[in-house]
């Protein structure tokens, strides 16, 4: 069976990170975000089988970096998080500014002030 | 430069089964780009882990998807039994094995019969829907269930299939060989089919993977990426070879899925000559702790299931990354450059699954 691997790493270290994955010809598979204790964002890679996620915990006034510049296809990843989290992530190639799946509640997995 | 207009494609379309909004930008008749929209069918299904347990939510996750709602409950109780370290009887991951490859088979006569109504072949569409109904008698039989079945519990399945009832599977599978080959020789040589799908929509093996696409999409353009490969349930113990083509427009997609029928009936004799008597499901106690990533090889292509629990009763994340979530880049860029008229195929063969899309 295939292996898995989570690397933790730094926000800022994500889009250094990425490119040396990219440059390894890593297929990125998804972008999963956790609120439990903070907003976790996990960017899953594989290659042979084998997954390797990149992780750290952020919280929605951070700014994250994109990584649709070397993924193009990152953006419907990010645009999910950002609509649904409230993560902000900056400078995505295709921004839907919130309304990728148009519903009415603002950011459901975010939690509310009080709210465990 | 010609004119450039806009045109709106879906969310309400006759080749759409279910809702997706292209902005069409074109010159005269050529795409120059497509923009997407979605969000029409939202049910936010990962939120309700916070309301189901983590057994209540395979019901959950077999309701994402009314195609592939076997392979969503297994890819759920494959990731909760890897946090929980359980083993599952060696006769349920054939059972699985076997009730999945079904739901292959089902699932691409049903794009097939999409696809040739698409096109206007409508006795083609007839017959694939005729032959699938098969399948579906078969899930009736086997599980009491056509659409969604809750035979895929944490620990093995629920429900065994006798040997009279495999032996019954097996002939069926030897006389819809026949079947199958008869609509194969339609939807690959007919001369008005090929016209609509040779050299449309090319992707080639290069932009593919900078894509990302996956399942019969990444295959048709050369990229062996199958993960019943990485020998899950019972694929590990049977003769698997990815099927591939090389010229990533719209009929090798066809005959990549062509030829998946026909592997996934031969997967399926292969589980029923190999499959061993003894026990459906182990019994699960306690609560999980960890966290798990699964992946598992639907008909639409790689789904990702990823749970993480605290153990409690209820998990603090599931999250699913469907196949067609991880097509739609793949699409857009082969919708550029074609024209209008082949739009509605080009959507068509990368089977979208905008329910499973968007949860």
């Amino acid at each position: 069976m295939d292996q898995q691997t989570i690397k933790t790493i730094s926000a800022g270290e994500l889009l250094s990170e990425t490119l040396r994955l990219k440059n390894e010809s890593y297929r990125l598979v998804a972008i999963t975000c956790t609120n439990k204790d903070g907003m976790e964002l996990s960017y899953s890679f594989e290659k042979n089988n084998d997954l390797l996620t990149l992780r750290f915990v952020t919280d929605t006034e951070e700014e994250i970096a994109s990584i649709s510049i070397m993924y193009s296809y990152a953006f419907l990843y990010e645009n999910e998080i950002k609509e649904l989290f409230g993560v902000n992530i900056k400078d995505i190639s295709i921004d839907f500014n919130n309304t990728l799946y148009k519903i009415p509640v603002t950011t459901p997995f975010k939690k509310k002030e009080g709210e465990k | 430069m010609g004119n450039r207009t806009v045109i709106p494609f879906g969310p309400q379309h006759p080749v759409l089964p279910e809702p997706i909004h292209l902005d069409l930008v074109l010159e005269d008749e050529t795409v120059v780009e497509a923009i997407p929209r979605i969000g029409y069918i939202h049910r936010g299904l990962e939120k309700l882990v916070e309301k189901k347990d983590y057994q209540q939510y395979t019901y959950v996750a077999e309701r994402i998807c009314g195609i592939c709602s076997f392979m969503h409950g297994m890819g759920y109780c494959m990731a909760i039994e890897s946090i929980m370290d359980v083993k599952i009887p060696e006769r349920a991951e054939f059972l699985r094995t076997i009730w999945s490859e079904l739901s292959r088979l089902h699932s691409h006569l049903l794009w097939l019969g999409l696809l040739a109504d698409g096109f206007g072949f409508e006795s083609l569409f007839m017959q694939s829907w005729k032959l699938r109904e098969q399948v579906l008698d078969i899930f009736e039989e086997t599980t009491g269930g056509r659409v969604i079945f809750s035979v895929c519990d944490i620990g093995g399945v629920r429900k065994d299939i006798s040997a009279e009832t495999l032996k019954k599977i097996d002939n069926i599978m030897n006389s819809m060989e026949k079947e199958v080959k008869e609509i194969t020789e339609v939807f690959l040589h007919d001369s008005s089919v090929k016209m609509r799908t040779k050299g449309v929509g090319v992707l080639s093996k290069q932009m593919a993977f900078d894509l990302g696409a996956v399942g019969p999409m990444a295959r048709a353009s050369g990229i062996d990426l199958d993960l019943r490969t990485t020998g899950y349930a019972a694929y590990g113990k049977i003769n698997l070879q990815p099927i591939v083509e090389q010229d990533g427009d719209c009929y090798a997609r066809t005959s990549v899925r062509m030829r998946e029928m026909f592997q996934s009936m031969d997967i399926i004799k292969q589980c029923i000559a190999l499959i061993p008597d003894g026990d459906i499901k182990v019994k699960v106690t306690g609560n999980p702790t960890g966290e798990h990533f699964t992946r598992v090889e639907q008909p639409r292509g790689e789904v990702v299931y990823y749970a993480k629990a605290n153990g409690t009763k209820y998990l603090d994340r599931v999250r699913v990354r469907t196949p067609t979530f991880a097509n739609i880049p793949a699409l857009l860029e082969t919708l550029k450059g074609c024209s209008l008229a082949d739009v509605p195929i080009l959507i068509l063969t990368i089977d979208p699954c905008i329910s499973c899309t968007e949860r």
